[in-house]
């Protein structure tokens, strides 16, 4: 089992930085049916019939990207970088290349990423997809991502990151960088399905301008080699909104330390991270912290878990506040699934083991607001086969 | 169908629930001696009892949770020894409980347990909570910050999806504001087959009742709103009174259940 120490250490040399070209696909529905199944896995819509833009990059090549909303860009980093002089102001804006040696990796040998912005006024019909996904054995992918909702706009984004089934060794180091402008909309929503032994290193800020909203949603319910992430979200303007899911399954062996930060640095700012962990063999470190550096924000912290095997909950819910007349609470529970819940259900005519079932099905159904119907059954099946696993 | 038990020669009363001699111990202690008791098909029981004298013990005990260990005697439903039956056994056989304080199950919809109570039967879960006034609840965690009547009604509605032979329900018309208990009286009702208004087809005599209950009450306010065949006290662990349920509420009223201790004496 991985231990923090461990995690940390990722050896970046025993990684490649050059992979396999991969052809360019027009149609989704032509992916080889071996990475359909992957991608199906992580909510990509091989149909694309309820997205308005979709982004593919399979190890270091985009083999599809393309948008069917006026108002909505979706293209590879390198193509906004030819077509939009300006982004430069919003590249390794909200993150400094010397944050660690990751951030480093990514601005050194760089592989591609996504560029999505909603230009102002434009409302996403239905969400974009991305994919960024791993085949080649020994890979470090690092990709770097920019997403900007403009003014007034409302943008919905669902991600999903993989790996070839048979992938031994990987990494994944991607840096992203949100904006969220005046008023705009930004829904995000990630589903990682890594391989037991790939390691993953996101590094992820974000700026909400005024009357701006960001809502993350973060699910990783299969296996992972070590993950490590504190996403940072600043709100600067008055009356920004962050909030923050997070659904984490640790089955043996799997290590995650995962938490949100969130600072609030204007008046009427609003804060909330929720997460939902369950360890079932590996270790899962949950933690949150939210800063408050201005009077009457409001911010909230919620961190539930649910140990089955043993294994590690390291619950770190952290509040910090600068200055009088802020509202700051946490609540953090570690348990195990109560007895007379379980007998409870068993009285409606269910046995033991549905019973179980349906509790932790329960408790991993964190209500993710904003997602598209089907999209919603899909993580409600995978929640159902998780749970499954892990009992 | 199962063998009922034939408890009279002409075969026309069958027993639903039979309690022989039953001993229980919680946590080491005894809380129920040697209970007999006997509710035939059709009938509806009413049990008083002062609070602590065992009354909601013995309703765990009638459905197998864990923590209530039989330490003598026997339990019979419909014919069967369910002493040592699971849970869920019970509930399949046709025992359904409301409880008085039913743990809150985060993330599971209202409507959800709904549908595991009606289990192979097709219930239409939308009529149904419109019937109990309940339906801006389905959609809301089982429990989750119920007022004591929207948890009566969430489990009478459970109660309705299942359709159980016997009903055991703790305490029905506490916590409950003087508006609800009426439709929860109703709802009882409708689950026992009783009190159905101006029948058309045949007198009420003639309506053959099948349905059982136990009901568990510490005030006796809940017969106001339903009928019953029979009332039992439980004191002290001891069932030391049964008879007319209304003349067993009118002593408790005009003694309270201190004139128990004479009884069990």
């Amino acid at each position: 089992m991985y231990t923090i120490d461990d995690a940390k250490d990722v050896n970046l040399e025993s990684y490649k930085v050059d992979a396999e070209n991969h052809a360019y696909i027009d149609n989704l529905s032509q992916i080889k049916p071996t990475d359909a199944n992957q991608l199906l896995d992580v909510g990509v819509d091989t149909d694309e019939n309820d997205r308005v833009g979709s982004f593919i990059q399979k190890d270091k090549s985009v083999i599809h990207c393309k948008t069917m909303q006026d108002g909505i860009e979706v293209m590879s980093i390198s193509q906004a970088q030819e077509k939009h002089g300006w982004l430069s102001d919003y590249l390794w804006k909200n993150i400094s290349p010397d944050t660690d040696k990751f951030t480093s990796q990514a601005k050194k040998k760089p592989h591609e990423g996504y560029f999505i912005r909603s230009l102002p006024g434009v409302k996403t019909k239905h969400p974009v997809q991305s994919c960024l996904y791993i085949a080649e054995e020994g890979f470090s992918q690092n990709v770097h991502n920019v997403v900007i909702a403009e003014e007034g706009s409302e943008l919905h984004i669902i991600t999903g990151c993989a790996t070839a089934p048979h992938l031994v060794s990987g990494l994944h180091v991607g840096v992203s960088e949100f904006y969220v402008k005046k008023g705009a909309k930004l829904i995000f929503t990630m589903i990682h399905d890594w391989g037991e032994k790939i390691n993953v290193r996101p590094r992820t800020v974000t700026q909400v301008e005024e009357g701006g909203l960001i809502v993350s949603n973060y699910i990783s319910l299969k296996p992972v080699g070590s993950l490590q992430m504190f996403p940072t979200t600043y709100l600067n303007g008055k009356s920004a909104v962050a909030r923050f899911n997070s659904v984490l399954v640790a089955g043996k062996g799997d290590f995650l330390d995962v938490g949100s930060r969130i600072e609030l640095n204007a008046p009427d700012t609003r804060a909330e991270i929720i997460s939902r962990s369950i360890v079932s063999g590996g270790s899962i470190i949950a933690r949150g912290d939210l800063v408050g550096r201005v009077s009457d924000i409001k911010a909230h912290l919620e961190c539930k878990g649910l140990i089955l095997k043993d294994g590690l909950i390291h619950a770190i819910p952290e509040l910090r506040a600068y200055v009088p007349g802020v509202e700051m609470s946490h609540e953090a529970a570690v348990g195990k699934i109560d007895q007379q819940e379980i007998e409870y259900l068993m009285s409606r005519g269910i046995d033991e083991d549905e019973a179980i079932s349906t509790i932790v099905r329960g408790f991993l159904n964190v209500d993710i607001e904003g997602l598209p119907p089907g999209f919603k059954n899909k993580l409600d099946k995978i929640i159902s086969e998780t749970q499954k696993d892990i009992i | 169908m199962h063998a009922y038990k034939i408890t009279e020669a002409d075969g026309e009363v069958r027993s639903m629930l039979q309690i022989e001699e039953l001993g229980v111990e919680v946590g080491g202690k005894r809380i129920l001696k040697n209970v007999n008791m006997e509710i035939p098909e059709g009938e509806t029981h009413i049990l008083f009892g002062p609070n602590g004298s065992g009354k909601t013990s013995l309703m765990m005990t009638l459905m197998g949770f864990s923590g209530y260990n039989v330490t003598h005697g026997k339990i019979t439903f419909k014919g069967e020894d369910i002493t040592y039956m699971p849970i869920h056994e019970r509930a399949r056989l046709g025992i359904g409980v409301s409880f008085q304080r039913p743990p809150t199950i985060n993330g599971l919809k209202t409507r959800s347990i709904v549908e595991i109570s009606a289990g192979s039967r097709s219930v239409d879960v939308e009529e149904l909570a419109k019937q109990l006034n309940f339906s801006d609840f389905l959609d809301r965690d089982v429990n989750h910050n119920f007022s004591g009547g929207e948890i009566k009604r969430s489990e009478l509605l459970q109660l309705m999806a299942q359709q159980p032979d016997l009903v055991l329900l703790d305490e029905p018309e506490s916590g409950v504001d003087l508006e609800s208990i009426v439709l929860i009286g109703d709802t009882i009702n409708l689950l026992l087959h009783r009190g159905i208004k101006h029948p058309e087809k045949k007198p009420h005599k003639d309506i053959n009742r099948t349905k059982s209950a136990l009901v568990i009450t510490h005030t006796g306010h809940i017969l106001d709103y339903i009928t019953a065949d029979k009332g039992q006290v439980l004191y002290n662990g001891v069932l030391c009174c049964s008879r007319n349920a209304r003349e067993i509420l009118k002593w408790i009223r005009e003694y309270g259940y201190k004139e128990c201790v004479r009884c069990t004496q």
